[in-house]
């Protein structure tokens, strides 16, 4: 069945055969009618504006502010880029943790996406089991990442850790400030790739398939198909997926606070903010100030992210 | 009419008037018997502030109704204390009920600004100190001095310690415990070990500790406050009390000579710590001590807790930390005492201070120092007949201290603590070299923090 | 269209690629076999070791085998007091998602449905929310909550604060967005004719929405229900801030209990991690097509 785009077209309301149709959009609707789909776009938004966007903005304000959380909202001053300043310069976790991020990201750029996507374009044929291994490598994905913290602590404790049980090593893989990072990304590359694989395959389904024939056809072998023929085809996926990549390093937090709150070497822009604004040391302003150095990083990707995104909707 | 604070209030008033009197309070007793789970809250001052609700009832009547206490005591053992105190406050005073509402110790003290913003209980525990003063000071607990017109026993260094910035009391303590070097007396007997008094003699007898396959000082840091206690006795025995209280109040500098000094003195016994201290929680660190693995812990005496009640806590025993500066000597220690708040704006406000009265009164504490005996009570007047070897140690070890400090994280303000010195303590520990650079930037931060 | 399922392309000649086992192919497989073995062996490993008694691997290691006891899931289940959480967890997660699924269907419909000047505004809008850090939004959501005082009926904390609304609240607000952009692109694949012969019946919006539109969408819902099922009940951010009484901690969160401030015992952590990954494991197990569909439906176009 052909499906008209005609309301994506211009707002003109004559089909192909030049005849009126009966419904031209918004503009033939009803009081109630009206009132009916304000309602239904102004509900949500309000929540959503509510809830993310003003607290976002809401966020980048504070961050001028020497707040501390206590006493009513006019008490509050504003101290200018001094947070900023601060944080850049005379906060020791802060270069540490932007490190950390900058290898977390590495880290899944360089191995849980392209894992993921080697995963995804083996799983891809007609192999028997191959339900069996996608399931094997996206069960991680529905497990928080909180309790993959939980679980990988079998494997890395020091003194009952599958590891050093095996090895006869007394490294402390959670508590070494040498190695737990790596620790913690191997625990969030077992989670990442599953998902990384789960999109590239839908993906890859719908490359059409007359390109592959037509590679076999001229004689491309599996490796050059891909990277010839499927690969650039999926360019909107795969900066789908290269978004999510960053997005995702950059929320990190769940494993490496339940693992040590973020600190010893797990020390992670996320967590810098939780410590500074959660609990007794309440310094909303310059915690906000960290805030806001994510949310400038994550607008640029969500730019990007967007961009992508619409224009495939046109 | 003001709002309705309570659910109980808010059913009351559907009461009509001609039952109400007798009934109220059984509909009080139901309400609250319904299940509502936290004592609801008094209002938030973002609306007209109206005058806070007062108890239940009116007049002069003696305090009825229910009081609710807030507590961080979640394990086991201390909550188990703490309901027996209560018990006993309830067969005492036949009109009141005590609501008990345990929050697990770390979200407790995590979550205390938002706790005592939005919905506090009436009373709730709470440590003396720095950080109970910045709670007075910002108006979020209420003022109990008319409580300490009515406590006897409680000595004028324990009162000083629960008066606030204005001169009046908003704390009542109710135990508390020495920081100190624990040790097992079965080990040293055996290795011939004598509790050191010098600084000297106590690297001396690290040395020979560890030609005996001992960890001569177990340590640990994972959870960034223990390493405050270690910090904490340095300065006190090289720079004295008085300092250890100004730098702590944020008026002196981190990066003169004096605190720089500690970090050099501290560089130089690392060798005889544990290492890996930061990977270790402070439960661990303890059953080395525990396991014969560590001849000596510097912790409070909250370390027994680590060990089985009886035989094994009775091989217990402490020494003060040994003395630097032999005109400074070692009268100074540390000795963090636990208590009781009552909140700004309590729903049962007499009744509130009557427990808190109570609180405060030997018969509660001898009550709470059996259930744990790594803690000893602050009334004088409590029972020390009961005490374990360990407590009537920790007593006289307290009493005959000159000055008593609380400990860093709550002799300080506490965003300083938590942000600045527990990451600057860590990457000391990790690497003690630049001494300059770390106490520079604890400085530099020092003054951005304070100056707001 | 790609609500596909797993099992493969239906027609491509592939036939022909089954049959001939070639050493590439075995290769292929045990590779395969051994990684798949490699990914659910932390899982594995959690598992048997929560069936085994501490004091026997305390005495024998844990490269070791015996030792077997079911006590670790009643003292998990216990301590952390599995009963109350995970029905906190179903009062979150539950209306959370029919929430975020109705608000969402909403959009998408008036999206999908209507051409306007602010379609693509309002789709960016609600995909870039879904994108933000929570730990960015943090301090304004929790004053605001605690500012907001509700009746105690709805809330018995007496504000939004430590309340199960707000949590519920925030979580649609943060999964709406992508809902509303897959359902969206679903939605647009529906016929116009339909809509046409609606209303010339004398069908309204509303009616339109619910009798026509929704059951179409009925797989697409299904799958992100799944999806957001699992989502909801992971999130360990705002349940950890925004819920302060411990009776009132979802499960997820309440895990830390377990590893409290004493002597960790992993068997019992292992048991505990079993326990809350349960729910999610066997949705997934049950409704995999679902979950599957549901992420890729918001990746590919329709």
């Amino acid at each position: 069945m052909t499906i008209t785009n005609a309301r994506t077209a211009a707002p003109s309301s004559r089909d192909r055969a030049g005849k009126r149709r009966r419904y031209r959009g918004i503009d033939q609707l009803g009081g109630l009618d009206r009132l009916v789909i304000i309602l239904m776009v102004v509900v949500p938004t309000l929540l959503l504006i509510w809830l993310v966007w003003f607290p976002a903005v809401g966020s980048v304000i504070l961050s001028f502010t020497n707040w501390d959380g206590i006493g009513p909202l006019s008490s509050i001053k504003f101290i200018g880029l001094k947070n900023y300043v601060d944080v850049v310069t005379i906060y020791p976790p802060f270069w540490p943790a932007v490190q950390h991020n900058l290898i977390w990201l590495a880290v899944y750029f360089l191995v849980a996406t392209p894992l993921g996507i080697f995963f995804a374009v083996l799983l891809d044929r007609e192999i028997r089991g191959t339900r069996i291994y996608q399931t094997a490598i996206y069960l991680p994905v529905v497990l928080s990442l909180a309790l993959v913290g939980f679980i990988w602590q079998l494997i890395y404790s020091k003194d009952q850790g599958l590891i050093n049980g095996l090895t006869g090593s007394t490294i402390d893989w959670y508590g070494d400030p040498r190695f737990n990072l790596w620790a913690a990304l191997v625990a969030a590359t077992w989670k990442q790739t599953g998902y990384v694989m789960l999109l590239y395959l839908a993906g890859l389904k719908g490359v059409d398939p007359s390109l592959r024939e037509a590679a076999k056809v001229d004689g491309a072998n599996e490796r050059q198909t891909f990277f010839r023929v499927v690969f650039p085809v999926m360019a909107p996926i795969n900066i789908i997926v290269l978004v999510i990549t960053v997005i995702e390093s950059l929320r990190a937090f769940d494993l490496v606070w339940v693992i040590n709150k973020g600190r010893n070497g797990l020390e992670l822009i996320a967590t810098l903010v939780t410590q500074n604004v959660v609990g007794e040391a309440s310094r909303i302003g310059f915690g906000s100030a960290l805030a806001t150095f994510m949310l400038i990083i994550s607008t640029v990707l969500i730019a990007v992210y967007l961009r992508i995104v619409m224009r495939e909707q046109r | 009419m003001a709002r309705p604070s309570t659910e109980a209030e808010y059913l009351a008033r559907m009461v009509p008037s001609s039952a109400a009197g007798v009934s109220r309070r059984s509909v009080l007793r139901g309400a609250l018997g319904a299940g509502a789970l936290l004592a609801a809250p008094p209002l938030l001052a973002s609306c007209s502030s109206s005058s806070p609700s007062g108890s239940s009832g009116g007049g002069t009547a003696p305090a009825t109704g229910t009081v609710s206490l807030g507590s961080n005591q979640s394990d086991a053992t201390p909550k188990a204390a703490v309901q027996s105190v209560m018990d006993a406050f309830q067969k005492a005073n036949s009109g009141l009920t005590v609501k008990i509402n345990t929050i697990d110790h770390n979200s407790f003290q995590e979550n205390i600004n938002n706790y005592l913003q939005g919905a506090p209980d009436d009373t709730f525990t709470w440590f003396s100190g720095y950080r109970m003063r910045f709670f007075a000071a910002k108006d979020l607990a209420g003022d109990i001095s008319d409580v300490w017109g009515n406590i006897s026993g409680m000595s004028d260094a324990l009162k000083k310690a629960s008066t606030g910035d204005d001169g009046k009391q908003y704390f009542v303590p109710s135990t508390y415990y020495p920081w100190a070097i624990f040790y097992r007396k079965s080990v040293w007997a055996e290795k011939g070990y004598k509790p050191p008094k010098t600084l000297d003699e106590l690297k001396t007898l690290g040395a020979k500790m560890q030609q005996d396959q001992l960890i001569p000082i177990a340590f640990a840091d994972k959870d960034g406050w223990p390493a405050m206690g270690t910090f904490d006795q340095l300065n006190l025995r090289i720079n004295g009390y008085d300092f250890h209280v100004s730098l702590m109040a944020g008026k002196e500098d981190w990066s003169g000579d004096k605190v720089k000094k500690v970090f050099d003195t501290w560089k130089g016994l690392l060798p005889i710590h544990q290492t890996d201290s930061l990977g270790r929680t402070w439960q661990e660190a303890a059953q080395a001590l525990q396991q014969k693995k560590a001849g000596m812990y510097l912790l409070g005496a909250f370390v027994a807790q680590q060990f089985t009640k009886g035989a094994e806590q009775d091989d217990l025993d402490f020494f003060t930390f040994p003395e630097v500066d032999s005109t400074i000597g070692t009268d100074a220690i540390e000795a963090p005492i636990d208590g009781y708040m009552m909140s700004k704006r309590p729903k049962n406000e007499d009744g509130a201070k009557k427990l808190l009265a109570y609180l405060g009164s030997s018969d509660a504490q001898n009550i709470a120092v059996k259930a744990d005996p790594s803690v000893i009570a602050t009334n004088d007047k409590a029972d020390q007949s009961g005490y374990t070897a360990l407590q009537k140690k920790s007593a006289e070890f307290v009493k005959s201290a000159k000055s008593i400090a609380q400990f860093l994280d709550r002799d300080t303000r506490p965003d300083f603590a938590s942000t600045v010195m527990i990451p600057a303590l860590q990457s000391f520990i990790k690497t003690p070299d630049d001494i300059d650079g770390l106490v520079k930037n604890i400085q530099q931060q020092k003054l951005s923090i304070f100056t707001t | 269209m790609t609500t596909s399922t797993l099992k493969g392309k239906p027609t491509t000649a592939t036939a022909a690629t089954r049959r001939p086992l070639t050493p590439g192919r075995v290769g292929l497989q045990v590779f395969l076999i051994i990684d798949s073995l490699l990914w659910l062996f932390p899982v594995l490993w959690a598992v048997i070791n929560s069936f085994r008694d501490y004091a026997y691997t305390a005495q024998h290691g844990y490269v070791s085998f015996g030792g077997f006891t079911l006590q670790n899931y009643v003292n998990a289940w216990q301590q952390a007091d599995f009963g109350r959480t995970l029905l906190n967890s179903a009062i979150i997660t539950i209306p959370a998602v029919l929430l975020t699924l109705f608000l969402s269907s909403c959009i998408a419909f008036v999206v999908a449905r209507f051409s306007f000047r602010f379609n693509l505004v309002l789709l960016g809008v609600f995909t870039a929310a879904n994108l933000l850090p929570p730990q960015a939004l943090l301090i304004p959501v929790y004053r605001m909550f605690r500012s907001i005082q509700v009746p105690f009926w709805f809330s018995d904390s007496g504000t939004l604060l430590n309340s199960f609304w707000g949590l519920i609240a925030v979580n649609v607000a943060f999964q709406t967005g992508f809902c509303a952009f897959v359902l969206s692109n679903y939605m647009k694949t529906l016929p116009r004719e339909m809509y046409e012969s609606a209303v010339v019946d004398g069908a309204g919006v509303l009616r339109q929405f619910f009798q026509l539109t929704l059951p179409l969408c009925r797989p697409a819902l299904a799958a992100l229900a799944t999806l957001e099922v699992t989502w909801i009940y992971n999130e360990f951010f705002w349940a950890t801030v925004l819920i302060q009484s411990g009776e009132k901690f979802p499960v997820t969160s309440s895990l830390n209990n377990l590893r409290g401030e004493f002597f960790t015992d992993n068997n019992l952590v292992a048991a505990g991690s079993v326990l809350v990954a349960l729910p999610t494991l066997i949705i997934f197990f049950v409704l995999q097509r679902q979950f599957v569909a549901g992420l890729t439906l918001g990746s590919t176009k329709g």
